[in-house]
């Protein structure tokens, strides 16, 4: 009788606990703004790459998977502020799968601001993208941090408007992995030039945060995890102190420290990448790979993707993953090694050993 | 009737025994045998039965388990035990979409059987509980089925009935206040341990080689269990063992289908709930939307709503109606209801939070027909009901 009322009670508490830390992420952390009341959270979809098949059929998977993201963002407690989307809403750019993309994230509660995937691009070079969803790239203030919205995935003049008899193949070649005819994705001197101008009126103790879809860093340039004119862009980012670049594109997630700089990346809705075999085009920015992502399920459709929420509470992003058939898992900034690590994994001891069979 | 007699008379023999030897050092228990009552051929299929190092199987708790399975003392009326619900004629269920309790109340969720029970990673529908010791502790205090306020009436009896007296005093060496629920729930998962039963005609045909042991509808539908229908993905299958669940949780479109609009005011108002110091058995067995939210109930996990515990399909043919709720009256429709990609009736709106895997399967209807079919090859021989031409020969 003791002992079961016990067990009970330790029960409630255990999960009580639960609770808040699953829905409520903000309460577990210190706070570093003077105000509580600037505190918040903003939830972050990405990489949905809603394909058409033909007439009003689209690929149910990329479908369910956009679907289930924005279901469950839209319970998140506390409400958060705003929702990012990421980019590559569509796979090849077209009217059919940017319409049906907006129509399944129109069912978001709340401010949606939205970044230029490489798929969404190369079609029409962003033409009815902007229509729906506004300009490229943008900038916008909330509650005491600077946002910032680029368009990374551009690339050479000389291959956007020189190389491709139609559009179609423009977008196709953009499309393939490891591609000897791809270029390099860059965010460009124009942009540069905005950003710069855009962020002398910043004050220089105000958080920073870069939203863009390709890494502003230079990871594996076959699959364009790259940007050819990162350095560049992380020179003007160099005077803030507190600076979060986030990015989609790569399907995993990654994490990084480059100076003043955080880098972390998103989950897509629609499927894993592995960590691509790194060759030295570059010097390698990452750590080493300490995690490594297991092969995922090929019957779970949804095993190793999700989507996250990011608590801005103390001015740097810490990024809590919602992961289908695998376990949560939370990118926070350590204050002391000044770098975003993993909470969990960043001790060698409780790393997963990664699958060696199939 | 005949299956609670003879533990009945070993107690009373027990019992006599006990009372001659009173003087005597209580005898040794004898060596543990989980399968005591069951034949090994029975056992074809399945792996060893786990068997926790703090609970080990001794005939004596054995039937002293099945003592308690049985008691229906153990309610607030005096009709609910264990086997009301868990019923051998059933296959250890009771074949009510939803477990009936105390003064006819009714619960959210079908009774699973216990046959096998002892293999699953988690107990309850929504794997709330480890283990099948913590499992056995629930039912009779909760609000809808035994209606207790608490487990001091089952120990009161456990103390004083002369039976559990001797029982308890031989099994566990305690009585008095020493007797906790615990030990009950010990002796009553130690029972359960022996209700294992493999040997169907799929074990004799895929771990024996006998070719002939399933019919050709069978053997189509296992193709099919493991191809196109996908099922076997869930309903594992090992290398030299079968029990057709992978333990995880999936939202396969049941229940949870109906309470769309209800998800974003049932989830917040669980959670709040549960932090005020809800039980989770309460909770979700009193309210038929809270029950839908399934895994999530236990977990707090987003990912989690609606998902519930892949249940094995041993003696599934003997276990109707299906599904957690008991929705589904047959296994014909079960198979519709994966065929059409989680949905039961064709134009019911799948939930935003379906599990991945379950898609259309674009299967015919002889090919449903012979998933039934193989569903049917799942069923122990121990428990097989002679079909009208096998009774005839």
């Amino acid at each position: 009788m003791n002992t079961m009322n016990n067990s009970r009670r330790n029960f409630i508490k255990t999960a009580g606990t639960l609770a808040i830390g699953s829905t409520l992420p903000i309460s577990l952390v210190e706070l570093a703004f003077a105000e509580g009341s600037q505190n918040f959270t903003f939830a972050y979809i990405s990489d949905a790459h809603i394909q058409h098949i033909k007439d009003n059929r689209f690929v149910r998977n990329w479908d369910r998977g956009l679907i289930r993201a924005v279901a469950e963002t839209n319970l998140l407690t506390p409400k958060p502020d705003f929702v990012m989307f990421g980019g590559d809403l569509a796979q090849l750019g077209s009217k059919p799968e940017l319409d049906h993309g907006a129509q399944i994230l129109s069912a978001l509660h709340g401010n949606v601001h939205y970044v230029m995937g490489e798929h969404d691009y190369y079609l029409d070079l962003g033409e009815y993208w902007e229509k729906l969803f506004g300009p490229q790239y943008y900038s916008f203030g909330h509650k005491g941090v600077h946002f910032v919205v680029l368009n990374s995935i551009k690339t050479y003049d000389d291959w956007t408007f020189k190389r491709w008899p139609t559009a179609e193949q423009r977008m196709q070649e953009m499309a393939i992995l490891d591609n000897p005819n791809g270029s390099p994705f860059m965010v460009g001197e124009e942009q540069r030039l905005w950003l710069k101008n855009d962020l002398d009126k910043v004050n220089k103790d105000t958080p920073v945060v870069v939203f863009s879809h390709s890494p502003l860093q230079k990871i594996y340039k076959g699959w364009n995890f790259w940007t050819d004119d990162a350095d560049q862009v992380q020179a003007l980012l160099k005077p803030f102190k507190k600076v979060s670049v986030i990015y989609g594109h790569v399907h995993q997630i990654q994490y990084n420290q480059i100076g003043n700089i955080s880098f972390n990346s998103v989950m897509a809705t629609a499927w894993p990448w592995p960590y691509p075999q790194s060759y030295a085009q570059a010097e390698q920015y990452l750590p080493k790979l300490t995690v490594p992502m297991n092969r995922a399920d090929p019957f779970f459709d949804r095993d190793a993707t999700g989507w996250q929420f990011i608590n801005l509470a103390n001015g740097n992003a810490d990024l809590n993953f919602t992961l289908y058939n695998n376990t949560s898992r939370v990118v926070r900034y350590n204050e002391k090694q000044k770098r975003p690590e993993d909470v969990v994994y960043q001790d060698e001891k409780a790393r997963i050993v990664p699958q060696t069979h199939y | 009737m005949r299956y609670v007699l003879l533990p009945t008379l070993v107690l009373i023999a027990l019992f006599i025994f006990y009372k001659e030897a009173n003087t005597n050092p209580l005898p040794e228990p004898a060596t543990a045998n989980p399968q005591s009552v069951t034949e090994e051929n029975n056992l074809l299929g399945l792996p060893p039965v786990p068997i926790p190092a703090n609970n080990p199987q001794t005939p004596a708790k054995i039937e002293l388990g099945n003592k308690l399975f049985h008691d229906k003392r153990f309610s607030v009326d005096g009709t609910v035990s264990c086997a009301k619900c868990h019923n051998e004629s059933h296959a250890f269920t009771d074949g009510l979409p939803v477990a009936v309790g105390h003064h006819g109340l009714t619960g959210t969720r079908n009774a699973p059987t216990v046959l096998n029970a002892a293999f699953n990673q988690t107990q309850f529908w929504d794997g709330r509980e480890p283990d099948l010791e913590g499992q056995s502790k629930q039912p009779p205090v909760n609000p809808v089925e035994g209606g207790l306020a608490n487990h001091e009436p089952i120990l009161e009896i456990t103390r004083t009935d002369p039976y559990y007296q001797t029982a308890f005093q031989s099994v566990f060496g305690v009585n008095g206040k020493e007797l906790t629920i615990d030990h009950v729930s010990k002796a009553i998962a130690s029972f359960e341990r022996t209700l294992v039963s493999g040997n169907s005609a799929f074990d004799r045909y895929y771990f024996k080689g006998q070719t002939n042991a399933m019919t050709a509808a069978q053997v189509r539908g296992f193709q099919l269990f493991i191809g196109q229908g996908r099922c076997v993905s869930c309903h594992t299958i090992e290398q030299d063992h079968a029990l057709f669940s992978d333990s995880r949780f999936h939202n396969i479109g049941i229940g949870i289908n109906q309470i769309q609009q209800d998800i974003p005011r049932l989830t917040k108002a669980f959670l709040e709930a549960k932090n005020k110091g809800g039980e989770v058995d309460v909770m979700v067995l009193t309210d038929k939307k809270s029950s839908e939210l399934g895994r999530f109930a236990v977990t707090n996990e987003l990912s989690q709503i609606g998902a519930f515990k892949t249940p094995t399909l041993r003696n599934v043919e003997l276990t109707a109606p299906y599904m957690h709720d008991g929705s589904l009256k047959t296994l014909k429709e079960v198979m519709v209801h994966y065929n059409n990609g989680g949905v039961s009736k064709a134009d019911e709106q799948v939930n935003d939070f379906l599990s991945g895997g379950i898609r259309p399967l674009n299967l015919t209807d002889p090919q449903l027909d012979d998933l039934v079919a193989f569903m049917k090859a799942l069923t122990s021989s121990k428990y097989a009901v002679p079909t009208p031409t096998q009774a005839a020969n």
